[in-house]
């Protein structure tokens, strides 16, 4: 299949609209700008429905409308945007009901920066707004994975019925890569008969809320979804390796950091280092299993989480590590990206001070 | 035997929760009614709000969704323009709609989103119990304006019919009470037309009607009524607000 | 190969679209290729650069510290890059604006007068055509074919034109290296 020059972001509204995503409602913020810009366009092309919001939270509240009535739905935004999502998220997940949602993050706090950022990973993967809950969240590192990705996520979310984040960065919203529009496996999607899109002819209505005002109730729906999300734990964490059975350094790393490791990974190996690369795809459910088994071999001597963030994906390393092994970081923040050359050398530095 | 009444089949065969002499259950009756009369029950799409019909959904026949305060009108936004063929309508309280979701409502207006929205003014928060609305009146007392609402605090009560009313894309707005069995009869003719004009799709439709809350204003339900009828009906005027021409 | 490319000039001058042009000829000829722009809150003036990268290998890292090549276009882009060039790289300067000469003896330097070519076809806006056809002939990293066959791609009908313009200034660019 022949590849295609893409922006990050326009190609991330492209694979919405070819998961059948037929409602977009976002509200203008650097550095996303081209996701709402592109669905203008499209979605009117393929009969769907694109509105500029008047806010994030009407944003959200729309693809909630949209989603409690059976249609899929997505927004978009960036750090300070997702935010104010984050009380239609809550209800989204209260609701149980499916959307995806795009974080093109950039740095904070407050207005903070437009640069590129991964410091909202603690609101991504923690649920982010008021309640015991959790959204997937698909971190992807390149175009391609965001172009694959958002098509799954439109499934993820009507199988789970709850929201899905796409968390991305500034990076790779704003950048272009060549890729390939390969078929997505589609998966088994169960029919949405609890849509409150009009009886016609249904013995009884339907009635979308997140209010549940009797505790007791209001317990048994928390268990269902404690249950809910251990299955997903179960069946949709997801990661990707190099190099990282037998090595000496375990750099961990997602989204744009991640390839940037890749190439410290590769540099390190080049000067006869043994570095590996241990990459989460979803960073909720997080990978604890097997980053701990692989934090386990003889042969690591310490793993060294990057990120674009003061040490958030950290936590996560560190709660699967179980201190079995050193645990070091290394984070650029603010909109400064990390370089192939400082994560190299880190990796030299923590070798020769643990050995 | 003759049937000499008959609750709507817009409702369910439930209990309403509401407090003696509250005006929900009668715009319930009035909602319903209307949709029955259209034909619409089977394919309304109600949208209640937070506050004292948070539960609306529990008595309505038609299928409902329950919006988060004040996003009422962003969520029918997307519902409407998804099922352009169906009566989509918002039913909110005066804090959900005038106070936490006043961009919400006004930006529905401005964009002459082809729904029906039906505020509930009763000027005070009832669910939380009894705090200061932005539709309170001057001097009227509530459970954070203990002194009674002072101008120079809290500014003038808002008009919202009028407000909206200056949009391009609000096609009908009208204020309504249902204090006495004439007015009560008028806001049926004036949600039935809200609701006939949305579906011929000309545009934004909004009736607003003046309510009792006897318990949150420390009244009986007959001197609530008669309360309503002096005193908010005298800062609210009623009637219709905007009628665009030619429809 | 691997080419990690730094682009650099005022807003206005075709900085971004030398960096499209370079990936768009790079995915044509199979290669793997990135481009990061630098994005800030000014739509026009102000400084502008973008990063390339082309490979043969799947691209790691999309953004570097040492270019293999720089491409500035003003004198603030020769001056804020110049020291991070990887020895043995390449310097071209846009000489029609910049009078100053490269002061690093360990790298390659190119001088193209790209306004003044341009304005000799009589056309200002080619200036970064004629940049591109300099980097080519200079690196031999992409196939000038290749940029003429985008060119027709793109121009087509009224503007078909431009197709010949444009291929001129990429020829004038890849005659500076011949001096």
């Amino acid at each position: 299949m022949a590849k295609e020059l893409w922006k990050g972001n326009e190609a991330i509204a492209e694979a919405a609209v070819r998961a059948g995503c037929k409602c977009f409602f976002g509200y203008p913020i650097t550095p996303q700008n081209e996701i709402p810009e592109y669905m203008s366009m499209r979605l009117p092309q393929v009969g769907g429905v694109f509105v500029q919001s008047e806010s994030e939270l009407a944003a959200i509240n729309m693809v909630y409308g949209a989603s409690a009535s059976g249609v899929r739905a997505m927004t978009s935004s960036s750090s300070p945007g997702v935010s104010l999502k984050q009380e239609g998220i809550s209800a989204l997940s209260s609701g149980e009901l499916p959307a995806v949602v795009v974080n093109v993050m950039r740095g904070g706090p407050g207005l903070g920066t437009i640069q590129p950022s991964q410091c909202d990973y603690f609101q991504a993967t923690r649920g982010g707004g008021n309640g015991d809950y959790r959204t997937i969240v698909l971190a992807p590192c390149n175009i391609q994975e965001a172009v694959d990705m958002t098509q799954e996520a439109f499934d993820l979310a009507d199988i789970y019925r709850m929201p899905v984040m796409i968390l991305a960065d500034g990076m790779i919203g704003q950048m272009m890569e060549p890729i390939e529009w390969h078929p997505i496996p589609k998966r088994e999607v169960p029919p949405k008969d609890w849509a409150a899109s009009g009886r016609r002819g249904r013995a009884h209505s339907n009635f979308i809320t997140s209010l549940r005002i009797d505790a007791p109730d209001c317990e048994r729906f928390n268990r269902a979804l404690e249950q809910k999300y251990k299955t997903i734990a179960e069946k949709e964490t997801r990661w990707e390796e190099k190099d990282a059975e037998g090595c000496e350094i375990l750099i961990t790393a997602y989204g744009t950091p991640s390839r940037i490791a890749l190439s410290a990974v590769e540099e390190l190996e080049a000067k006869g280092v043994k570095a590996g690369l241990f990459r989460p795809q979803t960073v909720w459910p997080f990978p604890s299993a097997r980053l701990a088994e692989l934090a386990a071999q003889p042969s690591v001597m310490a793993v060294l989480v990057v990120e674009m963030s003061l040490g958030q994906m950290l936590e996560d390393v560190q709660l699967a590590v179980q201190g079995v092994k050193p645990v070091r970081f290394h984070g650029r923040v603010g909109g400064m990206v990390p370089s192939v050359e400082d994560i190299a050398e880190q990796a030299g530095m923590i070798l020769r001070e643990v050995r | 035997m003759t049937t000499v009444y008959r609750k709507s089949a817009g409702l369910q065969d439930r209990e309403l929760h509401y407090c003696p002499g509250c005006s929900h259950g009668i715009i319930h009756k009035l909602v319903a009614e209307c949709m029955e009369e259209l034909g619409v029950i089977d394919t309304a799409i109600l949208v209640c709000p937070v506050g004292c019909s948070v539960f609306a959904g529990n008595y309505f026949a038609c299928d409902t969704i329950e919006a988060i305060h004040g996003r009422a009108p962003a969520v029918a936004t997307a519902i409407k323009r998804t099922h352009q063929d169906q009566l989509v309508v918002t039913y909110q309280g005066d804090g959900d709609l005038a106070s936490i979701g006043a961009a919400e409502i006004v930006h529905a207006a401005m964009r002459g989103e082809k729904f029906t929205t039906v505020f509930i003014n009763n000027a005070i928060y009832g669910m939380t119990g009894g705090q200061m609305a932005p539709t309170t009146l001057l001097g009227q007392h509530a459970t954070t304006a203990p002194q009674g609402r002072q101008k120079e605090l809290h500014g003038s009560p808002i008009r919202m019919a009028e407000m909206l009313s200056t949009l391009d894309g609000l096609a009908y707005a009208e204020r309504v009470c249902v204090a006495d069995i004439p007015h009560l009869n008028k806001a049926k003719k004036a949600i039935k037309k809200a609701f006939e004009l949305q579906l011929s799709g000309v545009g934004f439709t909004f009736v607003e009607v003046l309510s009792a809350c006897p318990t949150n204003w420390g009244m009986t339900p007959l001197e609530a009524n008669k309360w309503l009828l002096e005193n908010m009906a005298a800062y609210y005027p009623l009637g219709v607000i905007k009628e665009v021409q030619g429809t | 190969m691997k080419k990690q490319i730094t682009i650099s000039g005022f807003g206005g001058q075709g900085v971004m679209s030398i960096g499209k042009s370079l990936v768009e000829a790079a995915v044509a000829e199979g290669l793997h290729a990135t481009w990061v722009p630098s994005y800030g809150p000014e739509m026009r003036g102000g400084t502008a650069n973008c990063e390339v990268v082309l490979s043969e290998e799947p691209v790691g890292s999309p953004v570097f510290t040492y270019p293999t090549e720089l491409i500035a276009m003003n004198l603030p882009s020769l001056h804020k890059f110049e020291p991070n060039v990887t020895p043995g790289g390449i310097i071209f300067v846009n000489s029609s604006i910049i009078s100053e000469k490269v002061k690093r003896t360990d790298v390659k330097a190119v001088y193209v007068p790209c306004d003044t070519i341009a304005d000799e076809l009589g056309n200002k806006k080619v200036a970064n055509m004629v940049m591109l056809g300099a980097y080519i002939a200079a690196t031999g990293a992409l196939k000038q074919e290749t940029i003429r066959q985008m060119l027709i791609h793109m121009f087509t009908g009224p503007k078909a034109k431009l197709v010949d313009l444009n291929m001129q200034a990429l020829e004038r660019g890849a005659a500076c290296l011949e001096g």
